[in-house]
C-alpha cells in the first residue's frame, strides 16, 4: 500500500498575524513559517501505518513557491520516503489545489491520500473533500482515529454532535484532526538523512490544469477590536458587575 | 436566479443552524428554495415550508439518505442544482463535509464560512483564525457558499406556506458505509446557540474538576465549553471544543475558566457579548479580550462564584 500525504506551508500557529496596511493581505516577511499543524498529524499517521507494516511507501507532496519545499523536507525527516514539490506562484485556491493533487494521484497511484482537515491560514476546509469528488473516492473527514483493514478503512470522525464512525472503501481520502495522534519531532540525524531522499520538482503549468483564481480578494482588514475590559478584585464584585452593569445574569 | 439551501436536520427536526443559514441565504437571493434530503423526514419538510423566507421546499426521501453521507448527498444535490445561482449550507461539520464535494463537481471555487453578505457576489469571511477579515468576490457563475451560523440571526419559523415538491432520489454510492454515531445527550442548551457558555481549560486539572463548572452551568442554564487543551487531555469530549478547529460561539455571556487564551481559542469566542476570564496568571492573553477579568485560583473562585449566584434573588434563564 502506498500513502500520499499533502502538506502546506503556512504562518506558524504561534505567530500573531498582522494585516498589511495597504489591505492586500497579511504580513509574511520575516514571519516564522511551519507546516500546517493537522498536516503534521497526516504525515505522522501515514508513517505509523508504514511502521506497522500495512503500507510500503509514504510520499509527501506540497504545492507552492520554492520555500514550500521546507515542509516536504520536514515530512521526509519524520519518515516519508519521497517528496514532490509542485511549483506555483501566488494564491492557489482549494479547487486548484485539488485539481493539481488529482494529477499527482493519477501519476503516483496511491491507495490512500491523507491531509489536514483545514489549513490555518485561509481556514477553507475544502481540499480533501474536493479531491475526493474529483477522483470519485470516498472521503473520511475530521478523522480522530483510523483503522486500516484489508480492503477498507474504519474511521472515527469528530462531528458537532460527538463522534461518528464510517467505513470507506480503499482507495480513500482522509482529512486529519489534531487529535488523531501526537506528531513526532525530527531528530538531527534524520534531518541530515532526509536531505538525501528524492524530491521531485514539477511545474504546475506542466500539469495541464486550470489553476487561475476564481475568487477576487478585494481587501483584507483587521477585525473590529474589543474594548479593553477591567479587572475585578473579587468574585463578589464580578457577580455584581454581571448582574447590574452588564445585565447578563 | 434563485438560491438553493441544503437543510441540516436529524430526520425528525430541523437543526437550529439551518435557520441562521436561511437568513443569510435569503439576504443573498430572496428566491430561496430549500432541499430537504433524508429518510422519513416529512416533518422536517413541513416545518421548513412554514418558514416565511422559504419559497419552495424540495423533498427527497430515501433510506440511503438516513445518515447524511456526502457520497450519497452530492449526486442528488447536483441533480437538483441546475436552475440555481447559489448553493448554500451552514459552515458546521455537516456543511464543511458536504459542500466542497458539491463545489468541485460543479467546478466552482467555494466561498467558506461567510460572516456578512456585502452584495450578490461579494462576501466577508474571517481568515487566520479570525485575526483578519477578507472581502472576497466570487467570479463563478454558480456559487457555492457556506455560512457561519452565529453571524446571522435565525429565521422566523412560522407564517410561511411554501409548496413542498417531492423529487426522486439519485443513484446510491457504495463507497462509504455508516457504522455508528456517538451523540452526547444532554439536557443543557446547545453549545452553539446557548445564551450563556462556561468553558474550562487546561487549568481545570482533571475531568473530575469540571463538576465545579457543571454546578455553575446548572445555575445559569449555560452550555459547557472547553479549550482544545482540555479536550486533548481527556477532561471532556470533543463536542465541547470552542475555537478555530472546534465550534464558534457568540453567547451573551462567555465565562473562560483556567483558559490561557491561545489565538486558536479566541477565534471561537471573541465575538461573545460579554466575556469573563478567571485565571490565576494575570498575564494570560485571555484577559486582553475579557470585559471582566478575575485573577484568582479557580478552585477558590468557582465555589465562591456559585455561592454568590445562590445569593441572587433572580437569575436570567
Amino acid at each position: 500500500m502506498k500513502i500520499l500525504v499533502a502538506v502546506k506551508r503556512v504562518i506558524d500557529y504561534n505567530v500573531q498575524v498582522r494585516v498589511k496596511e495597504d489591505g492586500t493581505g497579511v504580513v509574511t516577511d520575516n514571519v516564522k513559517m511551519s507546516t500546517n499543524p493537522p498536516d503534521d498529524n497526516a504525515i505522522e499517521e501515514a508513517v505509523k501505518i508504514k511502521e506497522s507494516g500495512k503500507a510500503k511507501e509514504v510520499v509527501a507532496v506540497t504545492i507552492g513557491e520554492d520555500k514550500a519545499q521546507e515542509t516536504v523536507r520536514k515530512a521526509l525527516a519524520v519518515g516519508a520516503d519521497k517528496g514532490i514539490h509542485v511549483k506555483t506562484d501566488g494564491i492557489v485556491e482549494p479547487l486548484a489545489v485539488s485539481k493539481i493533487l488529482q494529477k499527482i494521484v493519477e501519476k503516483e497511484k496511491p491507495d490512500l491520500v491523507f491531509m489536514g482537515k483545514q489549513a490555518i491560514d485561509d481556514d477553507c476546509n475544502q481540499t480533501g473533500q474536493m479531491l475526493a469528488a474529483l477522483l470519485n473516492w470516498p472521503q473520511a473527514t475530521f478523522a480522530s482515529k483510523i483503522e486500516v483493514k484489508e480492503k477498507s478503512l474504519e474511521v472515527t470522525r469528530e462531528v458537532d454532535e460527538g463522534l461518528e464512525t464510517i467505513e470507506t472503501t480503499i482507495p480513500s481520502i482522509v482529512t486529519c484532526d489534531l487529535r488523531l495522534n501526537e506528531p513526532r519531532y525530527a531528530s538531527l540525524p534524520n534531518i541530515m538523512k532526509a536531505k538525501k531522499k528524492p524530491l521531485e520538482q514539477i511545474n504546475a503549468s506542466d500539469l495541464g490544469v486550470d489553476i487561475k483564481p476564481r475568487i477576487e480578494q478585494i481587501k483584507v482588514e483587521e477585525p473590529p477590536k474589543r474594548k479593553a475590559g477591567i479587572k475585578v478584585a473579587s468574585v463578589e464584585e464580578l457577580v455584581q458587575k454581571l448582574k447590574n452593569e452588564a445585565k447578563v445574569i | 436566479m434563485s438560491a438553493l439551501l441544503i437543510a441540516e436536520h436529524n430526520n425528525k427536526e430541523v437543526k437550529p443552524f439551518t435557520l441562521n443559514a436561511i437568513t443569510a441565504a435569503s439576504q443573498i437571493d430572496q428566491d430561496l428554495h430549500v432541499l430537504v434530503i433524508g429518510h422519513s423526514c416529512e416533518a422536517v419538510a413541513k416545518s421548513i415550508s412554514e418558514i416565511p423566507n422559504v419559497k419552495k421546499v424540495i423533498h427527497i426521501d430515501d433510506a440511503i439518505y438516513e445518515n447524511y453521507l456526502p457520497e450519497n448527498f452530492t449526486p442528488v444535490v447536483i441533480k437538483n442544482s441546475e436552475n440555481y445561482s447559489y448553493i448554500v449550507c451552514s459552515a458546521n461539520t455537516f456543511g464543511k463535509n458536504l459542500m466542497p464535494r458539491i463545489a468541485a463537481l460543479l467546478d466552482t471555487s467555494q466561498v467558506s464560512d461567510i460572516i456578512k453578505v456585502i452584495s450578490a457576489d461579494t462576501f466577508l469571511r474571517p481568515i487566520y483564525a479570525g485575526n483578519a477579515f477578507a472581502t472576497v468576490k466570487s467570479t463563478d457563475v454558480k456559487k457555492c457558499i457556506t455560512i457561519r451560523p452565529t453571524s446571522f440571526d435565525p429565521a422566523p419559523t412560522t407564517g410561511g406556506t411554501a409548496e413542498i415538491v417531492k423529487v426522486e432520489k439519485a443513484e446510491a454510492s457504495d463507497l462509504t458505509k455508516f457504522i455508528k454515531r456517538e451523540e452526547v445527550k444532554s439536557d443543557r442548551p446547545e453549545l452553539g446557540t446557548a445564551r450563556v457558555v462556561i468553558s474550562g481549560g487546561r487549568g481545570m486539572g482533571s475531568g473530575d474538576n469540571f463538576k465545579l463548572i457543571t454546578a455553575i452551568a446548572d445555575k445559569l442554564n449555560a452550555a459547557i465549553g472547553a479549550s482544545r487543551a482540555a479536550v486533548d487531555a481527556g477532561y471532556i469530549t470533543n463536542d465541547h471544543q470552542v475555537g478555530q478547529t472546534g465550534k464558534v460561539v457568540v453567547p451573551d455571556l462567555y465565562i473562560a475558566v483556567g483558559i490561557s487564551g491561545a489565538i486558536q481559542h479566541l477565534a471561537g469566542m471573541k465575538e461573545s457579548k460579554i466575556i469573563v476570564a478567571i485565571n490565576k496568571d494575570g498575564e494570560a492573553p485571555i484577559f486582553s479580550v475579557a470585559d471582566y477579568g478575575l485573577e484568582a485560583d479557580l478552585f477558590e473562585a468557582l465555589p465562591q462564584f456559585l455561592e454568590e449566584l445562590n445569593k441572587l434573588n433572580t437569575i436570567q434563564k
